[in-house]
């Protein structure tokens, strides 16, 4: 018994450590990529990695301000997509990307979207004052970009006070998504990529033109030892072949 | 798509696994040390090992990569032969050891402390040393406590995603644990998959601490009544 048991510890031990080795490549590309990104940039990098089978892309989910922290503190990264302008402004600020490599490569637009189930019309923002939006949801303006632009929205509509009572400030998009579509709001404000997300849970009821565009920066980090395998991945994002792959998934063109 | 489980469910326990080794072997340490050092400076440095449970992992793990990152102060250092722990497994590891340490060190400090003392001076005047005395007497004495906290840390590791997802990242294959994959799953929307794999995490968690909770119970000391 003894002995088995200091086997099978030594098994737990030593079987985790053999099968997790990793996959030599001639050359890997580390992109880090904002989550909201996450199954446009899976396909991306595997039209990428077709038209370039030497190079392998390894891409690290995170959102837009923790991956802009790890290219600060020097994690090896070589290209970085983020969702939002400030993040990447920040990165740049530091001296982190490589000159004259940034580049809007997408656009996306704010949405509001009611649960599936709901039978409520709406043709303007002012139709979130009637009796039956009881609670909208909003990404938290002092963390969520999305939240940021849907506040913008609202006080240029003339709302932002008068739904305050009935505003439910999320963590992130996808949190707020994740209300409506359990119809546990009455309608909230996502990017048109999330709700395309789940198109069998929410409806778009509007489609809203933000006072400042949403758009997606990438660039090159300043540290990558790739810089021609990184240059690469950066035209073919913003290539025609990369632009489908983003319209696949309801990115729009970069103004 | 179903996302791969076995890769993060491995590196999860090989994860997990390594930080509970490591501080079985720190908190043990510490543990023993502040039991034996009673002063002011003792009990502050007692309330800062349990920092970690306090901080948000998130910050944790900022502060983790702004120290080991190259260009922080340790990790140029490290840098300097060749070691950089950020997005690798062993910058996981490190994640996870400092977030469950404090479980450890916790409950192996009550477990030594309710050592009782007159057995461990019988031991020093039979003509033990004081290593001796640790090993064939404190030790054993306090091996219950201390496999508790292990088992927590163990659980604790093995769930660990903010401080992991800084410091380690997210790459699939590599530093994608069982955690981190679920929170991939959910921002790929895909739901199915982030449901198997917390299936698979709970799961592994509840057959590692029943397996270990059977490995060790022969080998606690029996109470004499």
């Amino acid at each position: 018994m003894k002995q088995s048991t200091r086997r099978c510890l030594a098994l737990l031990f030593v079987l985790p450590m053999a099968l997790t080795g990793t996959t030599a490549f001639a050359a890997e590309l580390v992109v880090s990529a904002a989550s909201s990104l996450t199954n446009a940039f899976r396909d991306v990098a595997r039209a990428y990695e077709a038209a370039h089978p030497e190079t392998h892309v390894v891409l690290n989910f995170a959102s837009s301000d923790t991956l802009m922290r790890q290219i600060v503190q020097g994690a090896p990264v070589d290209v970085f997509a983020s969702a939002d302008q400030a993040a990447m402004d920040q990165a740049q600020a530091q001296g982190m990307l490589a000159a004259g490599t940034r580049a809007d490569f997408a656009a996306n637009q704010l949405v509001l979207v009611l649960p599936a189930s709901s039978a409520a019309h709406v043709d303007s923002l002012k139709d979130l004052l009637g009796a039956r939006f009881k609670r909208v949801a909003w990404g938290n303006p002092a963390s969520v970009p999305a939240g940021r632009y849907a506040q913008r929205v609202l006080e240029r509509a003339g709302l932002a006070n008068a739904l305050q009572p009935r505003a439910v400030l999320a963590q992130n998009v996808r949190q707020c998504l994740d209300y409506v579509s359990r119809d546990e709001m009455d309608a909230g404000f996502v990017y048109a990529t999330d709700a395309a997300l789940a198109r069998d849970r929410v409806r778009v009821a509007l489609r809203l033109d933000s006072p400042t565009p949403i758009t997606y920066p990438i660039a090159i980090v300043a540290d990558t030892a790739h810089a021609s395998d990184a240059e690469s991945f950066r035209q073919f994002v913003l290539s025609a072949d990369g632009q489908t792959v983003l319209a696949k998934y309801g990115f729009l063109k970069p103004p | 798509m179903s996302p791969d489980i076995w890769q993060p469910l491995l590196l999860s326990l090989k994860v997990a696994l390594w930080a509970t080794g490591l501080n079985l072997l720190l908190g043990v340490a510490s543990a023993f040390a502040l039991s034996r050092w009673r002063s002011r400076l003792g009990n502050l440095l007692d309330a800062v090992f349990t920092l970690p449970l306090v901080l948000p992992p998130t910050v944790l793990g900022y502060y983790l990569l702004v120290l080991l990152g190259r260009r922080g102060a340790f990790g140029a250092w490290l840098e300097h032969w060749g070691i950089n722990p950020v997005f690798t497994w062993q910058g996981a590891v490190i994640a996870s050891t400092l977030a469950a340490f404090p479980l450890v060190h916790k409950a192996a400090r009550a477990a030594f402390e309710n050592v009782d003392a007159q057995l461990q001076s019988a031991a020093r005047v039979l003509g033990l040393s004081h290593p001796a005395v640790f090993f064939r007497v404190s030790l054993p004495l306090a091996s219950r406590g201390i496999v508790a906290g292990a088992l927590l840390a163990f659980a604790r590791a093995l769930g660990e995603f903010g401080a992991t997802l800084m410091i380690a990242g997210n790459l699939p294959g590599r530093t994608q644990t069982l955690s981190v994959a679920i929170y991939s799953a959910i921002e790929a929307g895909d739901e199915a998959g982030a449901a198997t794999l917390v299936v698979v995490a709970s799961l592994t968690c509840i057959a590692v601490l029943l397996l270990a909770g059977r490995l060790t119970r022969g080998h606690a000391p029996q109470r004499v009544a």
